[in-house]
């Protein structure tokens, strides 16, 4: 174990070059007035880049999409310290409408489609804060349809009605139709075959590539978010505990023990694991 | 054969004022997931407003020394009613996004005796008749010649109710708003995060049934006067909704009218052998036996789950 935490820290840096989209500095959340969820987060995303959020349940990726997207004010949460800018601007204390007019919107884990709206309605709310005319929405309908054209297919069925990964799609088409420039993805692998998340980070990957859509994503399968992104940045307990590259995580030996499940010195006691795990976030 | 023919009709009618009521439930409950106890209040205050702008003995006459012509009042009733919508969705929704559907509930009906004390204060506590020129009587063509008993006022509450119904079903479907208030009434969050801006929503769907209750209003004001046994309707209306589904505008129109049908009917069939008053408590067996054969009623929407 010679790599620490803290020298992949010093020697990645934050990612520079195309200029920053969004930078989160050191944002503290409570929720209720008590519970404090996130303690000092700060992260970067260029623009044009994909960017994950690594960590298991309850480290606070949500929350730290959910600061950003400012739905958190819905669930009596609200940060207390540091500052979200995007695009030059504080965006810490507009609504998600303003958000998603600038280009800000979020994809809600567990999918979150409109039940009784069918496909095609689902996909239509989402273009609910433009007001560039209704040939512009048909284009940008037809652009979702050509990325997902499962939903084609199923644009008259009610979304209560559809599979797992037809909502998944059905909440990122939704999300598209905003025309975003950054979206806020919050574990689009949830409940979904092997298969089909492998689709929808294709997808989501073409997005990004060919529409120029920034991507923030939150994901607890730390080995298909580390193919596909390009930066990472590990959360434990509501902290930043390890960010870097997405190709020095992957082969970053903690990563690889404990998100990856890979180890080199094959089988320990599991009791060691943790011993260790407490000492390193001592020492981190 | 005729009376029979006279009962259903009158019970028809009183059917469409129920549903006038049960209206503007739905939409509130649709948009919102609210049930919102104090749509019975709406239409009452709408009404006593509404006779407050147009009649002699009011504070606008006072202030200003002169009333308002009736389809004026009607506006500045309506633009009342925004207002009241503004407040609540300012005073109350506001701080209660996300909560349970029962602490909103609970909140409706503190609004109601609210508004009803408000109401009571403002507009003073009298029966008053309101007249906007609605025609009232026994239609006189029907009478001479098939001698037959419809009230007027009645017909014209039925073509209105008609009307609102078939404007209501196009905003709802057809445009951007509609669409945008079905998905605030599926998910609130969801509707959050693609920018619908909830506040907005709740001024419209609060004022759309504001419009709803003032149509209520004239009507039922027209009917029998603007009191505030009124806001006691709102009681008939749960049937009317249990019946036609909480979710459904057709379901609260034919619900209320199965719900005033049967009432005429049973009051006049089968009361006699139980010593009558079934009228009263017709709805509610109704409603009840409805609730246990097909609970999200005849037009609702079922509840998707998916296993």
């Amino acid at each position: 174990m010679s790599t620490t935490a803290k020298t992949v820290e010093d020697t990645a840096g934050a990612p520079e070059g195309a200029g920053t989209l969004l930078a989160v500095n050191n944002i503290e959340v409570i929720y209720d007035h008590v519970i404090l969820v996130l303690k000092g987060v700060s992260l970067e995303v260029p623009k044009g880049g994909v960017v994950a959020i690594l960590g298991a349940n309850g480290a606070g990726k949500t929350t730290t999409l959910k600061a950003i997207s400012n739905l958190l004010h819905a669930e009596r949460g609200e940060v207390t310290k540091g500052s979200i800018i995007y695009n030059g601007d504080k965006i810490e204390s507009l609504s998600p409408n303003e958000l998603v007019k600038r280009g800000v919107v979020q994809v809600m884990e567990g999918r979150h489609c409109f039940e009784h709206l069918t496909i095609e309605e689902n996909l239509m709310t989402g273009a609910f804060t433009r007001s560039d005319g209704n040939a512009a929405i048909n284009e940008s309908l037809e652009k979702v349809y050509n990325y997902f054209p499962r939903l084609r297919e199923r644009r008259t069925s009610q979304a209560g009605y559809t599979s797992g990964g037809e909502q998944q799609m059905c909440a990122i088409g939704r999300a598209l139709m905003s025309n975003p420039k950054m979206i806020l993805l919050d574990e689009p692998s949830m409940g979904l075959a092997p298969q089909l998340v492998e689709e929808i980070f294709e997808i989501v990957s073409q997005l990004n590539k060919r529409e120029g859509v920034s991507i923030l994503l939150a994901e607890q399968n730390t080995n298909i978010a580390l193919r596909y992104a390009e930066y990472g940045y590990i959360l434990e307990n509501g902290r930043v505990v390890m960010d870097g590259p997405a190709s020095s995580l992957r082969e970053n030996e903690d990563v690889k023990e404990f998100y990856l499940g890979i180890s080199t010195a094959g089988r320990k006691s599991f009791r060691d694991v943790k011993h260790y795990r407490r000492r390193k976030r001592w020492l981190g | 054969m005729m009376f029979f023919l006279e009962t259903v009709i009158s019970g028809l009618m009183a059917g469409v004022m129920y549903s006038l009521v049960a209206l503007g439930f739905v939409l509130i409950f649709k948009a919102s997931g609210v049930f919102n106890f104090a749509q019975g209040v709406f239409a009452l205050f709408a009404g006593l407003a509404l006779y407050d702008f147009i009649s002699m003995d009011g504070w606008f006459y006072e202030l200003f020394g002169f009333a308002l012509p009736v389809w004026l009042g009607i506006i500045a009733t309506m633009g009342v009613m925004v207002i009241v919508a503004w407040l609540v969705e300012l005073l109350v929704l506001r701080h209660l996004v996300n909560q349970e559907p029962i602490i909103l509930f609970m909140s409706t009906i503190g609004l109601a005796y609210f508004l009803e004390g408000l109401g009571d204060i403002l507009f003073g506590s009298d029966v008053k008749p309101l007249d906007v020129g609605l025609p009232s009587g026994a239609s006189d063509y029907l009478l001479d010649n098939y001698n037959f008993y419809v009230e007027k006022l009645e017909v014209v509450a039925a073509l209105i109710a008609a009307a609102l119904v078939i404007v209501l079903a196009i905003f709802f479907q057809k445009t951007r708003i509609g669409r945008a208030l079905r998905a605030v009434a599926d998910d609130h969050q969801a509707a959050l995060s693609v920018g619908i801006s909830l506040r907005m929503i709740w001024v419209v769907v609060w004022s759309v049934s504001g419009f709803v209750a003032l149509v209520a209003g004239i009507m039922w004001g027209s009917k029998s006067g603007v009191q505030f046994s009124l806001s006691l309707i709102a009681l008939k209306a749960l049937p009317v909704l249990i019946l036609g589904g909480f979710t459904s505008v057709p379901g609260a129109i034919i619900g209320g009218l199965i719900i005033g049908v049967g009432e005429k009917v049973a009051e006049i069939y089968a009361g006699p052998f139980i010593g009558g008053a079934i009228e009263n408590w017709f709805a509610y067996m109704l409603a009840l036996a409805f609730l246990l054969v097909r609970p999200q009623g005849l037009f609702g929407e079922k509840i998707i789950e998916r296993v």
